[in-house]
Protein backbone atom coordinates (compact mmCIF):
# COMPACT_ATOMS: atom_id res chain seq x y z
CA UNK A 1 0.00 0.00 0.00
CA UNK A 2 1.17 3.40 -1.03
CA UNK A 3 2.02 5.33 1.64
CA UNK A 4 0.61 9.48 1.89
CA UNK A 5 4.22 10.81 3.51
CA UNK A 6 7.33 10.64 2.27
CA UNK A 7 9.17 8.66 5.34
CA UNK A 8 8.39 7.12 8.36
CA UNK A 9 9.82 5.06 11.62
CA UNK A 10 8.80 2.98 14.66
CA UNK A 11 10.41 2.99 17.73
CA UNK A 12 9.72 0.78 20.63
CA UNK A 13 11.30 1.19 23.79
CA UNK A 14 10.79 -0.07 27.88
CA UNK A 15 9.09 2.49 30.64
CA UNK A 16 12.48 3.21 31.97
CA UNK A 17 13.86 6.60 32.83
CA UNK A 18 17.44 6.51 30.78
CA UNK A 19 15.43 6.18 27.70
CA UNK A 20 14.19 9.46 27.56
CA UNK A 21 16.95 10.73 26.27
CA UNK A 22 16.99 7.68 23.63
CA UNK A 23 13.81 8.34 22.11
CA UNK A 24 14.58 12.72 22.08
CA UNK A 25 17.89 11.82 20.18
CA UNK A 26 16.41 9.21 18.22
CA UNK A 27 14.04 11.30 17.11
CA UNK A 28 15.86 14.53 16.23
CA UNK A 29 18.03 12.46 14.58
CA UNK A 30 15.21 11.23 12.25
CA UNK A 31 13.44 15.20 12.03
CA UNK A 32 17.22 15.84 10.76
CA UNK A 33 16.75 15.32 7.11
CA UNK A 34 14.53 18.19 6.94
CA UNK A 35 17.39 20.42 7.65
CA UNK A 36 16.01 21.77 10.76
CA UNK A 37 17.54 25.17 12.39
CA UNK A 38 19.28 24.36 16.35
CA UNK A 39 16.17 26.00 17.37
CA UNK A 40 13.76 23.34 16.12
CA UNK A 41 15.88 20.39 17.15
CA UNK A 42 15.83 21.67 20.53
CA UNK A 43 12.12 22.26 20.56
CA UNK A 44 11.29 18.83 18.98
CA UNK A 45 14.22 16.65 21.56
CA UNK A 46 12.54 19.01 24.32
CA UNK A 47 8.61 18.45 23.36
CA UNK A 48 9.44 14.14 23.23
CA UNK A 49 11.70 14.53 26.04
CA UNK A 50 7.98 15.69 28.37
CA UNK A 51 5.94 13.33 26.48
CA UNK A 52 8.07 10.12 27.22
CA UNK A 53 8.89 11.10 30.46
CA UNK A 54 5.23 11.44 31.52
CA UNK A 55 4.41 7.85 30.61
CA UNK A 56 7.51 6.90 32.23
CA UNK A 57 6.14 8.78 35.41
CA UNK A 58 2.24 8.79 34.83
CA UNK A 59 1.39 6.26 32.91
CA UNK A 60 3.33 2.76 34.24
CA UNK A 61 4.00 2.63 37.87
CA UNK A 62 7.35 -0.56 36.78
CA UNK A 63 9.94 0.19 34.19
CA UNK A 64 9.00 -2.94 32.00
CA UNK A 65 6.67 -1.77 30.25
CA UNK A 66 6.21 -0.72 26.55
CA UNK A 67 6.21 2.99 24.96
CA UNK A 68 5.75 3.35 21.46
CA UNK A 69 6.65 6.22 19.38
CA UNK A 70 5.20 6.37 15.52
CA UNK A 71 6.94 9.57 13.49
CA UNK A 72 6.35 10.19 9.72
CA UNK A 73 7.27 13.29 7.66
CA UNK A 74 5.15 14.92 5.17
CA UNK A 75 6.39 18.11 3.12
CA UNK A 76 8.02 19.60 5.78
CA UNK A 77 6.01 18.54 8.57
CA UNK A 78 7.03 16.03 11.05
CA UNK A 79 4.54 14.10 12.98
CA UNK A 80 5.11 12.32 16.26
CA UNK A 81 2.77 10.12 17.84
CA UNK A 82 3.89 8.60 21.60
CA UNK A 83 1.42 5.99 22.62
CA UNK A 84 1.33 3.69 26.02
CA UNK A 85 -0.92 1.76 27.23
CA UNK A 86 -0.96 2.80 30.55
CA UNK A 87 -3.36 4.21 33.21
CA UNK A 88 -4.53 7.24 30.98
CA UNK A 89 -5.05 10.85 32.04
CA UNK A 90 -8.52 11.25 34.32
CA UNK A 91 -8.94 15.22 33.14
CA UNK A 92 -6.91 15.89 30.08
CA UNK A 93 -8.28 19.43 30.42
CA UNK A 94 -6.50 19.73 33.95
CA UNK A 95 -3.51 17.66 32.84
CA UNK A 96 -2.69 20.46 30.63
CA UNK A 97 -3.05 23.38 32.95
CA UNK A 98 -0.40 25.22 33.28
CA UNK A 99 1.66 24.61 36.99
CA UNK A 100 -0.77 21.58 37.67
CA UNK A 101 1.28 18.27 38.25
CA UNK A 102 -0.16 15.05 40.25
CA UNK A 103 3.45 14.18 41.32
CA UNK A 104 4.42 17.47 43.48
CA UNK A 105 6.64 15.44 45.62
CA UNK A 106 8.98 14.39 42.68
CA UNK A 107 9.66 17.96 41.76
CA UNK A 108 7.28 17.88 38.69
CA UNK A 109 6.97 21.48 37.55
CA UNK A 110 3.63 21.18 35.67
CA UNK A 111 5.14 22.90 32.73
CA UNK A 112 5.39 19.60 30.53
CA UNK A 113 2.16 20.35 28.42
CA UNK A 114 2.19 23.86 28.63
CA UNK A 115 6.55 23.84 27.00
CA UNK A 116 5.10 21.43 23.91
CA UNK A 117 2.38 23.13 23.28
CA UNK A 118 4.83 26.18 22.82
CA UNK A 119 7.31 24.63 20.99
CA UNK A 120 5.10 22.21 18.76
CA UNK A 121 2.98 23.55 16.24
CA UNK A 122 0.04 21.29 16.99
CA UNK A 123 -0.70 18.97 20.38
CA UNK A 124 -3.32 16.30 20.53
CA UNK A 125 -4.22 14.73 23.74
CA UNK A 126 -5.96 11.06 23.83
CA UNK A 127 -6.79 8.97 26.28
CA UNK A 128 -8.71 6.21 27.39
CA UNK A 129 -8.88 5.27 31.17
CA UNK A 130 -7.35 2.03 32.33
CA UNK A 131 -6.36 1.69 28.49
CA UNK A 132 -3.68 3.99 27.86
CA UNK A 133 -2.78 7.50 26.28
CA UNK A 134 -1.91 8.74 22.67
CA UNK A 135 -0.23 12.14 22.04
CA UNK A 136 0.50 13.33 18.51
CA UNK A 137 2.68 16.51 18.00
CA UNK A 138 3.40 17.86 14.71
CA UNK A 139 6.41 20.90 13.63
CA UNK A 140 6.60 22.66 10.40
CA UNK A 141 10.13 22.96 9.93
CA UNK A 142 10.96 26.43 8.58
CA UNK A 143 12.30 26.70 4.67
CA UNK A 144 15.58 28.67 5.67
CA UNK A 145 15.79 31.65 2.30
CA UNK A 146 18.92 31.71 0.96
CA UNK A 147 20.29 34.60 0.91
CA UNK A 148 23.24 34.67 -1.04
CA UNK A 149 23.68 37.17 -2.88
CA UNK A 150 23.16 37.15 -6.95
CA UNK B 1 28.58 18.05 38.78
CA UNK B 2 31.48 20.17 39.76
CA UNK B 3 31.35 21.93 43.10
CA UNK B 4 33.19 25.33 44.33
CA UNK B 5 33.11 26.70 47.88
CA UNK B 6 34.39 30.37 48.38
CA UNK B 7 35.17 30.17 51.85
CA UNK B 8 35.72 33.70 52.62
CA UNK B 9 32.60 35.38 50.71
CA UNK B 10 30.48 32.18 51.41
CA UNK B 11 30.03 31.73 47.75
CA UNK B 12 28.91 27.57 46.14
CA UNK B 13 29.19 27.49 42.78
CA UNK B 14 27.17 24.13 41.07
CA UNK B 15 28.44 23.41 37.81
CA UNK B 16 26.24 21.18 36.11
CA UNK B 17 27.40 19.14 33.32
CA UNK B 18 24.76 16.61 32.93
CA UNK B 19 21.40 17.28 30.16
CA UNK B 20 18.73 17.86 33.00
CA UNK B 21 15.94 15.55 32.46
CA UNK B 22 13.39 13.25 34.87
CA UNK B 23 15.97 10.69 34.48
CA UNK B 24 19.14 12.64 35.91
CA UNK B 25 17.18 15.30 38.42
CA UNK B 26 17.39 13.24 41.19
CA UNK B 27 20.89 12.38 41.40
CA UNK B 28 21.26 16.94 40.62
CA UNK B 29 18.63 17.19 43.64
CA UNK B 30 20.29 14.96 45.96
CA UNK B 31 24.50 16.27 44.76
CA UNK B 32 23.19 20.13 45.29
CA UNK B 33 21.14 19.60 48.31
CA UNK B 34 24.02 17.83 50.17
CA UNK B 35 26.38 20.73 49.36
CA UNK B 36 24.16 23.69 50.18
CA UNK B 37 23.13 22.26 53.53
CA UNK B 38 26.61 21.37 54.41
CA UNK B 39 28.70 24.36 53.20
CA UNK B 40 25.55 26.72 54.05
CA UNK B 41 26.50 29.41 51.37
CA UNK B 42 25.07 32.92 51.38
CA UNK B 43 25.51 32.95 47.52
CA UNK B 44 24.37 29.55 45.98
CA UNK B 45 25.06 30.08 41.92
CA UNK B 46 23.93 26.94 39.36
CA UNK B 47 26.37 27.16 36.41
CA UNK B 48 24.59 26.01 32.90
CA UNK B 49 27.49 26.51 30.79
CA UNK B 50 28.00 22.86 30.20
CA UNK B 51 24.07 22.15 30.42
CA UNK B 52 22.87 21.73 26.22
CA UNK B 53 19.64 19.86 26.88
CA UNK B 54 16.80 20.87 30.09
CA UNK B 55 13.50 19.69 30.16
CA UNK B 56 10.68 21.19 32.41
CA UNK B 57 12.62 18.56 34.88
CA UNK B 58 15.17 21.34 35.38
CA UNK B 59 12.36 23.91 36.27
CA UNK B 60 11.38 21.56 39.11
CA UNK B 61 15.27 21.32 40.17
CA UNK B 62 15.95 24.99 40.17
CA UNK B 63 12.63 25.92 41.85
CA UNK B 64 13.83 23.02 44.78
CA UNK B 65 17.45 24.21 45.25
CA UNK B 66 15.46 28.14 45.72
CA UNK B 67 13.32 26.55 48.16
CA UNK B 68 16.46 24.61 49.55
CA UNK B 69 18.28 27.98 49.89
CA UNK B 70 15.57 29.99 51.06
CA UNK B 71 15.44 28.06 54.08
CA UNK B 72 18.94 28.84 55.15
CA UNK B 73 18.76 32.46 54.39
CA UNK B 74 21.07 32.04 50.73
CA UNK B 75 20.32 33.53 47.18
CA UNK B 76 20.10 31.37 44.41
CA UNK B 77 21.30 32.87 40.86
CA UNK B 78 21.61 30.86 37.53
CA UNK B 79 24.61 31.55 35.33
CA UNK B 80 25.88 31.23 31.46
CA UNK B 81 22.40 29.31 30.48
CA UNK B 82 22.02 28.74 26.87
CA UNK B 83 19.24 30.53 24.39
CA UNK B 84 16.79 26.94 24.31
CA UNK B 85 17.22 26.40 27.75
CA UNK B 86 16.39 30.39 29.13
CA UNK B 87 13.24 29.90 26.74
CA UNK B 88 11.93 27.20 28.86
CA UNK B 89 12.90 29.60 32.28
CA UNK B 90 11.35 32.35 30.52
CA UNK B 91 8.10 31.04 29.50
CA UNK B 92 7.51 29.12 32.71
CA UNK B 93 7.88 32.27 34.41
CA UNK B 94 10.96 31.03 36.68
CA UNK B 95 13.30 34.09 35.94
CA UNK B 96 10.85 36.42 37.84
CA UNK B 97 11.98 34.63 40.76
CA UNK B 98 15.34 33.38 40.13
CA UNK B 99 17.75 35.60 38.16
CA UNK B 100 20.29 34.95 35.52
CA UNK B 101 23.70 37.06 36.63
CA UNK B 102 25.95 37.29 33.92
CA UNK B 103 29.50 38.01 35.75
CA UNK B 104 31.92 36.20 36.37
CA UNK B 105 34.42 37.06 39.40
CA UNK B 106 38.08 35.42 39.34
CA UNK B 107 37.50 33.99 42.78
CA UNK B 108 34.13 31.81 41.78
CA UNK B 109 36.11 30.24 38.38
CA UNK B 110 36.45 27.14 39.12
CA UNK B 111 39.59 24.95 37.77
Amino acid sequence: MKKSYDNEMKLEFLSKSSNESFARITIAAFAAQLDPNIEEISDIKTAVSEIVTNSIIHAYDTSDEIIKIHSYIKDNTITIEISDTGKGIEDIEMARKPLYTSKAELERSGMGFTIVENFMDELKVESIVGLGTKITMKKVISKEENLLEE
Amino acid sequence: MRINFDEQEKILTLKIEEEIDHHMAGNLRREADYEIQRRNPKRVILDFNNVVFMDSAGIGMVIGRYKIASMIGAKLEMRNVKENIKKIFEMTGVLKIIPIIEEEKENEKIV
